[in-house]
């Protein structure tokens, strides 16, 4: 036990010290992001009311990247994560299962039936369950399909949410927090707010207060998660967004939560909810 | 290796002598070699080595990459052409698979 | 002064280090130049390197060589444990001798290219490039 307080509090100085003194970086909020020449995004909005006191602005990750990361997304061709949504097109038209169907035979066109959904979820269903875009989708494999259900963090799931996110680009996120939503979105705001792990911090020590400081290498953002599903260039891969809050939590040293799990249903909530405003920019690119 | 696909950007059309850009893009993960699994065994190398490009037969690049080439090999360069005709690329994997693919371009 | 078994370690690693892994390196890259040109003279003019003063990640570093003119170019990330990035041969049908791509680069550290010209004269360049090494998970 005195090892274990000798070594929380050595890394709480260790922390405290990494974030409040090294170089502080200002985002590049003069940037625009306009992809393929012709969608201009809004990457920084007036932040909702519900965040009065805590942010003035809700600004994109995209903000907070160089400029050669920032640059990947603003062409389709050069943006590594179609190559993914590509693979989710070609199962969006993929008969699986026992009962011979595919996403299109029921929903059609991906482009008219799945524009705005990215939007809105995650958001309570008709039997009262706050589900993600990942629940729907299993939902439909295992009920309307007879396949079998994807794990939340498999590649062909992530390619999926990637192509149908995509047909919400450009428009605002617009998540409910309000009527049978508000349980959920007040169990993701203490989430956020409850501090975690040896490092005793919460989303917002870092995302809320630090952001545009440095933690160690990293250029702190708000930690909006209009982007997500997005292209990490450190693993080169599609990188879902349970799967990045759970590296968070784990990085502050405590047991993280399940993805796909309820505390990270009610924090996507809560989260997306900060914002609301800000374009869906799936599938971004990220450091 | 699975889920390999190309992708590639050509203007449909170009003038006579004038060169145009030319973006390719390919899924693979150009596993280095160097890294090792959960298990401490090292993960044998398999990237893309080789990356041709030609026209109607006439060599535009001819390309040897190596492991410090990043997954998903981005490669992006000029061409110029007197004719219509078509574009070939190829990439040569590691194991023996060729990916390839054509598109054609009018002059305009 | 007393040394901890952990100090001594790094120390031990790190004068190994200075004693063999950075001539050893050098000459790797020596080396393939020196296969590249057949040990002509090389000059330092005709031929850039565009890239990221600081990269974010060095996963995925774009870089650009042209060098107007050049039949083949060759680029070498001369920090990477294997410094062979890729050669590129112009045939008739490019429109320029430049090449965009993306490159995973270990630490800061030079990228060096060195093209062959038409005349079969040599021309080399180098470029620093900062790799931030980034700590967050995900």
């Amino acid at each position: 036990m005195t090892f274990r307080a000798k070594k929380t509090a050595a890394l709480a100085i260790a922390m405290s010290f990494a974030i409040g003194n090294t170089a502080t970086a200002e985002p590049d909020l003069d940037a625009v992001l306009v992809i393929n020449d012709e969608l201009e995004m809004v990457t920084i909005t007036e932040a909702p009311a519900h965040l009065e006191g805590a942010l003035d602005q809700a600004i994109s990750g995209w903000h907070f990247r160089d400029a050669a990361t920032r640059r990947l997304e603003t062409d389709d061709f050069e943006n590594p994560a179609f190559l993914h949504v590509e693979q989710g097109l070609t199962a969006w038209e993929t008969v699986e299962g026992t009962e011979g169907e595919s996403c299109a035979s029921c929903h059609g066109s991906i482009e008219e039936s799945m524009k705005g959904l990215r939007a809105v979820l995650p958001k309570v269903n008709a039997d009262g369950e706050l589900w993600s875009m990942e629940n729907y989708i299993n939902d439909c494999r295992e009920n309307r399909m007879g396949a079998e259900a994807w794990g939340w963090n498999t590649a062909p799931m992530r390619d999926m949410t990637a192509a149908i996110a995509l047909q919400s680009r450009g428009m605002p996120v617009n998540v409910a927090i309000d009527g049978p939503a508000q349980p959920y979105w007040e169990q993701g705001k203490e989430l956020y707010y409850k501090r975690h792990g040896l490092l005793d911090l919460s989303c917002a020590s870092c995302h809320e207060e630090n952001n545009g400081n440095y933690i160690r290498a990293d250029h702190l953002s708000q930690g909006q998660i209009n982007g997500f599903p997005v292209y990490r260039l450190k693993q080169s891969n599609m990188i879902s967004l349970h799967n990045r809050f759970y590296g968070c939590v784990r990085d502050t040293r405590a047991e993280s939560y399940e993805r796909g799990g309820p505390e990270f249903r009610a924090l996507e909530l809560y989260v997306a909810s900060r914002g609301n405003g800000l374009s869906v920019e799936a599938p971004s690119v990220r450091n | 290796m699975a889920d390999v696909k190309p992708r590639v950007k050509i203007p449909s059309s170009a003038k006579a002598g004038e060169a145009f850009t030319v973006k390719t893009l390919i899924s693979h993960s150009m596993e280095s070699g160097l890294r090792k699994d959960g298990d401490g065994n090292p993960i044998p190398r398999q990237i893309i080595n080789r990356f041709t490009c030609e026209f109607n037969g006439t060599s535009v690049v001819d390309m040897a990459l190596e492991p410090a080439i990043s997954a998903n090999p981005y490669i992006e360069f000029d061409a110029q052409i007197d004719a219509a005709g078509e574009f070939t690329f190829t990439w040569y994997d590691d194991d023996g698979s060729v990916y390839t693919t054509s598109n054609g371009i009018e002059l305009a | 002064m007393t040394y901890t078994r952990r100090e001594t370690l790094v120390i031990g690693a790190g004068g190994i280090a200075l004693l063999a892994g950075t001539p050893a390196m050098a000459s790797a890259v020596e080396e393939a130049i020196a296969a590249f040109t057949g040990g002509a003279e090389i000059g330092e003019s005709g031929i850039e390197i565009n890239a990221p003063e600081i990269a974010e990640n060095g996963n995925v570093v774009p870089i650009e060589v042209s060098a107007p003119g050049a039949e083949e170019i060759m680029v070498m990330a001369t920090g990477n444990p294997s410094p062979p990035v890729c050669r590129v041969s112009f045939g008739p049908a490019a429109g320029s001798s430049r090449l965009s791509t993306r490159i995973r680069l270990a630490k800061t550290q030079d990228v060096l290219a060195v093209a062959r010209m038409s005349d079969g004269s040599f021309v080399q360049t180098t470029r620093a490039v900062k790799v931030t090494i980034g700590g967050c998970g995900g």
